[in-house]
């Protein structure tokens, strides 16, 4: 039986920077082979089943590090959190509750499909949904370069800006697919 | 016992290095141990060759308890004390029971707080105590088959069960003296299973339907690591809905009057292998003789078993497009489908799952036994026993956790399918001006209302100073471990001044319960403990006295004076002798005695083999 290495964990933790926990430069632009093989390999190391013999105190901080490689996993994944973090780690709120000033030309359009998935959704019209879905698909592809360039020249009010409108639109496709689903079931 | 710990470098170490672990799959219908032997998983029959143990147990009114296929033999004859399908009545209370399972009439249910108990003619029973009862006969079976002591066990759970089933399980467990590795989910269990033999990659979907419970889950295979993108299912929907629908299709085809318990179970029993019957035929009679001897005699064929059964196999569907869409997977990238649980042999189920997933499920292992084998590869691994193919499993939690806010709506702190272990916190504020203190409501579910989620616990942080509403800054931990198991603590910031709780949720036996149900089966099972622990203080010694014998002759002369020795061997001797015979307390008194003489003779040996391992080094940098 050959043994293999157990690691031996810092007890203060991880950092709290998933860039730098993975060891990925720093930006929106973040290549998934990369970070999943980074993940693994980390998690390979740092999660608790590979501590189950060792004390409870081991596993502990085991389950601390794996817990923060799996945060910071999902912050890196999916472009709309991992914006996100870019933003606030420069010190800008989002105010993702609060905050709805838009442009009133957004907001218009916003209320407009709105209405019209309520509609598809009472005449049970799947097509109608998808149609509304690939306008919305068609907005945020024009979005998301400005809020890679805002972010890339740290022009932070302007990137929150865009943040909060892709998550607007990103919020209105969870719906629709909401909506579709319930057509299905 | 230092002197196990000790083994010169390039010899054999101690005897019993290889970690003796299972994997239990505690299943509705029937449960299965197995082991990794010789790096190959096999599950472990009973005395008689059987394989699978009936999760049936039927309490007497003499204590003595039976477990298994004698136990489900009696069932139509004594349906009140002989508990089958308890598994859906783990961390369940006397309501859920009543909406899901409103055809169960012949157990006599004991409305407890937490969970639903059951009176048998040997008291009130908990199903985590009918849950251990089938552990321990497993637990038994594993150790006579490997003769010994074991490091620990994986017990298998729906993927589905929330927080309160999870924990109930694991008192169980406990309940019947196993040391619990990990709860796995089984359908992670059968991917692991299936994934090893296969060295399969890419994306897999494990449709699991067994005898109470539904799971599916969507992993993704690469080499060395088994990641559960998505699961979902229903924990309370399973082979034995298609039998309780049969066995109403036979009470009104054969115009019964309303029968009592135990012709329902006959029924049902009866029910269940006419089902089993029809995965082979294309019919098969339906014969029940009731207590008052009239028969029943029917035939069933396939066609009105699929139109009994099509919506409950609808059913699973939904579960199955929800998972894939929370899994962010295309059906198109889905590249087998496993199949897993007894009530997958049915074609009408096969066909469904095919025209789901566009192509016909993989159906190369025995469904029965994949939970189960894929258990025992995760105990192995766990107990310690490492090797160069390890491999890491990252899954998921199948239930939202959260809080309840004002209104009674539920703040979600922990999203459905969050890879665990995970941690997270959130920031709740008082209402009131001068607010002390508030009360936190934790709540698992999908569902935004409290009353349509779980309730998993309630506690109270106090000490909160007063302040004017709103200015009070309360952060509320969730952490999940890898079990799938809830911790909340909830911590008072804006002022430095703190307060931590930890909460075990109230579905859980708190650790006065596991001490009372431990003492009762202490009393009902008296001998069978004793056994045990002379068994136990037998291996003890002589290990003890193998592990001496050995440093002995490799260092005796070395490391000992002659009246060293002679002392060392007095006590080897005292203790061979008591090893023979069955006093416990002897046994262990003689195996201490040895310990303590020997622990002189340990220190120097440590000091001799570092000093060697150090000159070995040396000499080599030379």
């Amino acid at each position: 039986m050959s043994e293999t290495a157990t690691p031996s964990l810092s007890a203060a933790g991880p950092g709290s920077d998933p860039f730098a926990l993975f060891g990925l430069p720093r930006g929106m632009d973040v290549d998934p082979h990369a970070l999943d093989a980074a993940y693994r390999q980390l998690q390979s190391q740092v999660h608790p089943d590979r501590f189950a013999d060792r004390p409870e105190a081991d596993r502990r901080v085991a389950m601390q590090w794996a817990a923060t490689a799996n945060e910071a996993y999902r912050v890196l994944k999916k472009p709309l959190p991992r914006a996100r973090y870019l933003i606030e780690s420069a010190g800008v709120e989002l105010g993702e509750q609060d905050n709805t000033a838009m442009p009133a030309e957004f907001l218009m359009q916003q209320m407009e499909w709105r209405e019209q998935v309520a509609e598809a959704r009472a005449h049970r019209d799947d097509k109608g949904m998808r149609h509304i879905e690939h306008q919305i698909r068609g907005a945020e592809g024009a979005l998301w370069p400005q809020l890679e360039q805002r972010i890339a020249t740290a022009d932070w009010k302007a990137a929150a800006d865009l943040w909060r409108r892709l998550r607007f639109l990103q919020k209105l496709r969870d719906d629709i697919e909401d909506a579709r689903s319930a057509l299905i079931d | 016992m230092a002197l196990l710990q000790i083994s010169e470098p390039g010899q054999s170490t101690a005897p019993h290095q290889h970690r003796r672990a299972i994997g239990i799959d505690l299943g509705t219908t029937h449960s299965l141990v197995a082991t990794v032997r010789n790096s190959i998983p096999t599950v472990l029959p009973d005395e008689h060759g059987r394989l699978l143990l009936p999760s049936v147990v039927r309490y007497s009114r003499n204590g003595v308890v039976a477990v298994g296929v004698e136990a489900a033999a009696r069932q139509a004859e004594d349906p009140r004390n002989t508990l089958a399908s308890f598994k859906r009545f783990m961390g369940r209370g006397l309501a859920d029971i009543t909406r899901t399972h409103q055809g169960d009439l012949s157990y006599e249910f004991v409305d407890a707080a937490g969970m639903v108990q059951i009176r048998t003619a040997a008291g009130v029973k908990s199903p985590v105590e009918a849950s251990a009862e089938v552990l321990r006969v497993l637990r038994q079976r594993a150790e006579a088959s490997l003769g010994g002591d074991l490091t620990g066990a994986v017990i298998t759970v729906p993927a589905y069960f929330d927080d309160a089933q999870r924990q109930a399980t694991k008192d169980a467990a406990q309940l019947a003296g196993l040391k619990v590795l990990r709860l796995l989910n089984e359908p992670t269990a059968a991917a692991i299973a299936y994934g090893l033999d296969n060295a399969a990659e890419g994306v897999y979907a494990v449709y699991d339907l067994g005898g109470g419970t539904f799971d599916i889950s969507i992993l993704r295979l690469t080499k060395g690591v088994f990641e559960v993108l998505a699961t979902g299912g229903d924990s309370a929907l399973g082979g034995d809905d298609f039998d309780r629908r049969i066995a109403c299709w036979a009470m009104e085809a054969a115009q019964l009057p309303p029968l009592g318990p135990g012709d329902l179970r006959a029924l049902q029993v009866e029910a269940r292998e006419v089902k089993e019957a029809l995965s082979s035929r294309d019919r098969a009679p339906f014969h029940v003789r009731l207590q008052n001897g009239n028969t029943v005699d029917l035939t069933l064929d396939t066609g009105t078993l699929e139109s009994l059964g099509a919506n409950l196999v609808a059913k699973t569907l939904k579960p199955c497009r929800q998972a894939l869409r929370d899994a962010g997977v295309d059906i198109t990238e889905i590249q087998g489908v496993v199949l897993v649980g007894g009530s997958t042999r049915m074609p009408m189920v096969r066909a469904a799952v095919a025209e789901f997933f566009g192509q016909a499920p993989l159906t190369n292992l025995d469904p029965d036994q994949v939970v189960a084998l894929g258990a025992a590869r995760q105990a192995h691994l766990l107990a310690g026993n490492r090797s160069a193919d390890d491999w890491l499993l990252l899954d998921v939690i199948p239930l939202s956790l959260g809080i309840e806010t004002m209104g009674g709506l539920v703040e979600k702190i922990i999203p459905r399918n969050a890879t665990l272990p995970i941690a997270r916190a959130q920031e709740f504020t008082t209402f009131k001006d001068g607010q002390t203190a508030m009360r936190i409501h934790v709540l698992q579910g999908e569902r935004e209302r409290v009353d349509d989620c779980r309730s998993l616990a309630h506690f109270e942080l106090r000490g909160i100073p007063p302040l004017t509403a709103g200015a009070a800054r309360i952060k509320v931990t969730f952490e999940v471990d890898a079990d799938g198991l809830l911790a909340v603590t909830a911590r008072e910031q804006s002022s430095g001044v703190s307060a931590q709780v930890a909460v075990k949720p109230s579905y859980g036996l708190s650790d006065d319960d596991i001490a009372r149900m431990l003492r009762d089966s202490f009393d009902h099972a008296r001998d069978d403990l004793d056994a045990r622990a002379l068994a136990e203080a037998q291996v003890d010694a002589e290990r003890l006295l193998d592990a001496v014998g050995a440093a002995l002759e490799a260092d005796g002369q070395a490391l000992l004076s002659a009246a060293e020795r002679a002392t060392i061997q007095a006590h080897m001797a005292e203790l061979a002798a008591a090893r023979a015979g069955t006093d416990r307390s002897a046994i262990r008194q003689a195996t201490d005695a040895l310990s303590t003489a020997t622990d002189a003779f340990a220190a120097r040996r440590m000091d001799a083999s570092i000093h060697s391992a150090l000159a070995g080094r040396s000499i080599e940098s030379i």
